[in-house]
């Protein structure tokens, strides 16, 4: 008896504790809620806290790794909880032509008028309809100075056996295809089966030579000397180099992937106006410099840039020449292809 | 069974080993969650710094409160449902009873990576959205099975002669049942209770397929967390969770002891057979 | 009554059924309907639909049949997945043989030592268990990678480094680490409960400390080393997490192929062959268990 008593006790503890936890919890209809869906570590996060002071509106925020997990992630139940997205190119075309994403009104977004030409319009998404640009950047090498002994410019020194179980690739589908293919002379969106079982074959044999296929942990690992080369985004590139001086970034003479993540709402979104809101926050200048300041990827803002030091502005890395730019090639969706790529990199991967 | 001195040292120098394995990756933990820079592998100096920001950090707090919460009310409500569901598959008839019994094994006998994905497609069928109330039916479904299990045995155990006295002396069923056969499996339901909880807060695998968006548990943020780089405060929070679990177990291991002991003192007639 | 006549394992379950047939004896059977509901709306339910969607074109659109997935599985001239099964196997086994060869030894000097003493190792030994297994892991990351803690303090004291982070022994490490309180526990349990007299029994009619340990121990122990093998095996062939964490997708395991058909891919229906594979080889596994160990699965926790 005394075992129940208790028990009941405990019981009435658990309860107590449930009900102060559920105040915090319950959804106060009136309450204006925006969920935010980023990538991992793609924001400062203060940002955040700062846009909800100004307007009130409560940010849920979740993070996802890749495009696919992105995609995955919508489409699945529940995804329809999500406001604002930030997918890049070639996921706003699939989005777009697969009607989930809602058309953006720019009244409520007047901040559009900051962002560079040069990045408006895209063929992604022309005219902007549904998409506004946040950050854009290239795909290439991160070597460490002091580990390499050849001269870094090309992605076959990827398969270079001196740097054997001392390279780190991307475990993501389109960046680690894309690049051998680039590699390989081909377009990072070839529908040409030969040329795609060509990469695939390289990838295969390029494997024992990986040391791991990372997420964004392979930032830390570049920074600690974990290994000579990883394939990274130049703006991840930048944040390593800052806390490593023995690192550099090279996008390699056959070309590369250059890509553009924007801001997109989704056709599902309950709090539409609050999205718009938030992306035209996002917009303004000293919030866009907050972020990239944060996590050093390249800003469309045309202010941010104007008002960036010189050596930034003339920083490869981050503001490529026009000749590089040149070089490098957007993604586009697949189609079906899609299922082909993903197929074949599941096969890498098992193998 | 004296034991020889040599072969006393190498056993305690075994166990020490295994002790070492075991508690290492943890001392590493508690030790960098006072270091001063965020990376992993070098020292740079004492703080509490990341004490101070993880009750700050809106991520780890959000994910701790929705562990504990979803903890409590799952483990409560598998209670509950476990409880009833025990005391009805004892009185069912053979075939009835193994087919419920068989069923109620599947998610301790199958892998979490299954559980996971079979609740993810029924979720997706039946139209519930990924987010709490998923992850709250998920973590009923795989407690539910060990409350049963917990509370069986004692059915099984239990001196009916009482409950049907009371029944006798006219006691409503309710009543002899609360009076008579409750305090009796308390027990197990306790046991139930502790394991459905712990469980609970443990999972990861399950929960990493039914959480949905801004939803996550502490397994689950880590697990993110640790794709791109562990936050320093993480290692804070495993420090207190440490001393915290070691505290409680302490406690609960010198009572049984204290416990035992009492036990040991009294009477042979008066001490209860022990499961 | 027939009933009970056909039931009848114990007196007391007997017993109970009688005192049913005083109270309400249709009644009792119906408190399990709210579980009965449950059970098969998120248990028994789920499982057939991983069937379905394992043998459908494109569930819920698509309904029909197809043996496409399984196909895709099972393909003997390009077998990259089935050396993925083959290597989740292999490594579970070897995990689950380390675990043995360290844990039996292990739960064979606690169960020697004395009560008090005893019950606080045991304590220690659950107390990991109780940490978030994923921060644990995580914390080996940096035990050992190139530039980690091990490596450091080796190239400190003159050694040689190891590069174990990111190969299958970094796998396999992860397992034995994660798992091996698993074993240790229902060995541990197994012997404190033979009776000291039988040992020494055996001891008065001449028989020597190893004689003891194969004739009696070992053979008593049986059902604690069983279910500390399923305990470890299962969660070892299924693991994605330490995988994915220590082998860096390098060593890519069952468990891994799985996780990003749901989470990354999104091709649900070749996820759920591997699951269907996974769920018969568990069941196949169980069946062959003695039955005896069942009762101890899982038990060991707490």
């Amino acid at each position: 008896m005394k075992m129940t008593r208790r028990f009941v006790a405990l019981l009435m503890i658990a309860g107590t504790f449930l009900c102060l936890f559920s105040g915090c919890a319950g959804e106060d209809p009136d309450k204006r809620t925006l969920t935010v869906f980023n990538w991992g570590d793609y924001i400062d996060e203060e940002v955040l806290q700062i846009f909800e002071e100004e307007t009130g509106i409560e940010v849920v925020y979740s993070m996802f790794e890749t495009n696919e997990d992105l995609y995955t992630k919508i489409t699945s139940p529940g995804g329809d909880s999500y406001d604002v997205i930030f997918p890049s190119d070639y996921i706003i075309e699939k989005l777009i032509s697969e009607d989930l994403l809602a058309e953006i009104n720019y009244e409520n977004v007047p901040n559009i008028s900051l962002i560079d030409e040069k990045y408006l319009d895209l063929p992604f998404d022309p005219e902007n309809r549904y998409s506004v640009p946040y950050m854009w950047g290239t795909v290439g090498i991160v070597y460490n100075k002091s580990l390499v002994t050849t001269e870094i410019d090309s992605w076959y020194d990827l398969w270079d056996e001196t740097y054997s179980r001392n390279l780190f690739m991307m475990d993501s589908m389109r960046d680690s295809i894309g690049v051998t293919l680039k590699m390989l002379g081909y377009s990072m969106n070839t529908r040409d089966m030969d040329e795609i079982n060509e990469a695939i074959e390289k990838l295969k044999e390029q494997k024992p030579l990986v040391l791991a296929y990372t997420g964004d942990e392979v930032k830390d690992k570049m920074i600690a000397g974990e290994a000579a080369l990883a394939v990274l985004y130049s703006g991840d590139a930048v944040t390593v180099m800052d806390a490593n001086e023995d690192l550099a970034y090279v996008v390699p003479k056959e070309g590369s992937n250059i890509w553009f993540d924007n801001m997109c709402i989704l056709a599902s979104s309950k709090h539409k106006t609050e999205a718009e809101e938030f992306i035209n926050f996002m917009c303004r200048t000293d919030i866009a410099e907050m972020n990239r300041a944060y996590i050093n990827y390249s800003s469309p803002q045309k202010e941010v840039y104007e008002n960036l030091p010189d050596e930034i502005k003339t920083d490869p890395v981050q503001y490529p020449s026009d000749e590089i730019y040149e070089q490098c090639e957007v993604y586009e969706d697949l189609g079906d292809y899609t299922q082909i790529y993903d197929q074949l990199w599941t096969e890498v991967i098992a193998s | 069974m004296r034991k020889h001195p040599l072969l006393r040292g190498l056993s305690c120098f075994y166990s020490v080993i295994i002790f070492a394995f075991l508690y290492a990756p943890i001392v590493v933990l508690i030790v960098f969650s006072f270091n001063t820079l965020k990376s992993r592998g070098k020292w740079g100096g004492f703080t509490l710094d990341w004490y101070r920001s993880l009750f700050e950090n809106d991520t780890i707090m959000s994910a701790l409160s929705n562990t504990l919460t979803i903890a409590l009310l799952s483990s409560t409500i598998a209670i509950l449902v476990g409880t009833l569901a025990a005391i009805g598959i004892f009185f069912m008839g053979k075939r009835l009873r193994r087919l419920h019994m068989n069923i109620a094994y599947l998610p301790v006998l199958n892998a979490d990576i299954v559980t996971g994905i079979s609740l993810l497609l029924a979720f997706s069928v039946l139209g519930i959205r990924l987010g709490y109330v998923s992850l709250l039916l998920a973590h009923i479904t795989f407690n539910i099975p060990y409350v049963i299990l917990s509370v069986m045995p004692k059915l099984q155990q239990l001196e009916w002669h009482t409950y049907e006295a009371a029944l006798d002396l006219g006691a409503p069923p309710v009543k002899a049942f609360c009076k008579a056969v409750l305090p009796e499996i308390m027990p197990g339901i306790v046991t139930g209770f502790l394991l459905a909880f712990t469980l609970s807060i443990d999972d990861f695998v399950i929960s990493y397929f039914t959480a949905g968006p801004g939803v996550s548990t502490l397994s689950v943020t880590i697990y993110t967390m640790a794709r791109k780089g562990i936050k320093p405060e993480i290692n804070a929070l495993s420090a207190i969770l440490f001393v915290v679990v070691l505290a409680l177990l302490l406690i609960i291991n010198f009572r049984n002891n204290a416990a035992q002991q009492r036990k040991e003192n009294q009477p042979t007639f008066l001490r209860k057979e022990e499961k | 009554m027939k009933n009970r006549i056909r039931r009848g394992k114990t007196g007391k379950e007997e017993y109970a059924l009688q005192v049913e047939g005083i109270g309400s004896r249709r009644f009792a059977p119906m408190l399990a309907l709210p579980f009965s509901v449950y059970m098969l709306i998120f248990i028994a339910a789920p499982l057939v639909l991983i069937v379905l969607y394992s043998v459908c074109v494109d569930p819920p659109g698509d309904m029909s049949f197809t043996l496409s997935h399984f196909k895709r599985f099972f393909d003997f001239e390009n077998p990259v997945y089935l050396q993925v099964l083959w290597r989740s196997f292999y490594i579970a086994v070897i995990s689950t043989a380390i675990c043995l060869l360290i844990g039996y030894p292990m739960a064979y000097i606690l169960s020697r030592m004395r009560p008090t003493v005893r019950n606080i190792l045991s304590v220690l030994f659950i107390l990991p268990m109780w940490m978030n297994f994923l921060l644990r892991t995580y914390a080996w990351m940096s035990l050992l990678e190139n530039t980690g803690l091990i490596n450091t303090f080796l190239t400190a004291i003159g050694l040689p480094t190891m590069n174990i982070m990111y190969t299958q022994w970094a796998v396999v490490l992860g397992n034995v680490y994660n798992f091996l309180p698993f074993m240790i526990l229902p060995i541990y349990n197994v012997l404190v409960k033979i009776d000291p007299a039988v040992v020494e029994a055996a001891q008065d009619l001449g028989a020597n400390g190893r004689r003891v340990f194969t004739k009696i121990i070992l053979p008593l122990s049986v059902p604690g080393v069983i279910s500390g093998i399923s305990m470890t095996f299962m969660p070892a062939i299924t693991t994605f997490v330490i995988s994915k964490l220590l082998g860096g997708g390098q060593y890519t395991l069952i468990g891994d192929l799985i996780e990003k058909q749901y989470k990354v891919t999104g091709d649900w229906g070749f996820g759920s062959v591997m699951s269907v594979i996974i769920m018969v080889l568990i069941l196949l596994c169980m069946n062959l268990m003695p039955s005896s160990s069942r009762d101890h699965a899982g038990g060991g926790l707490l």
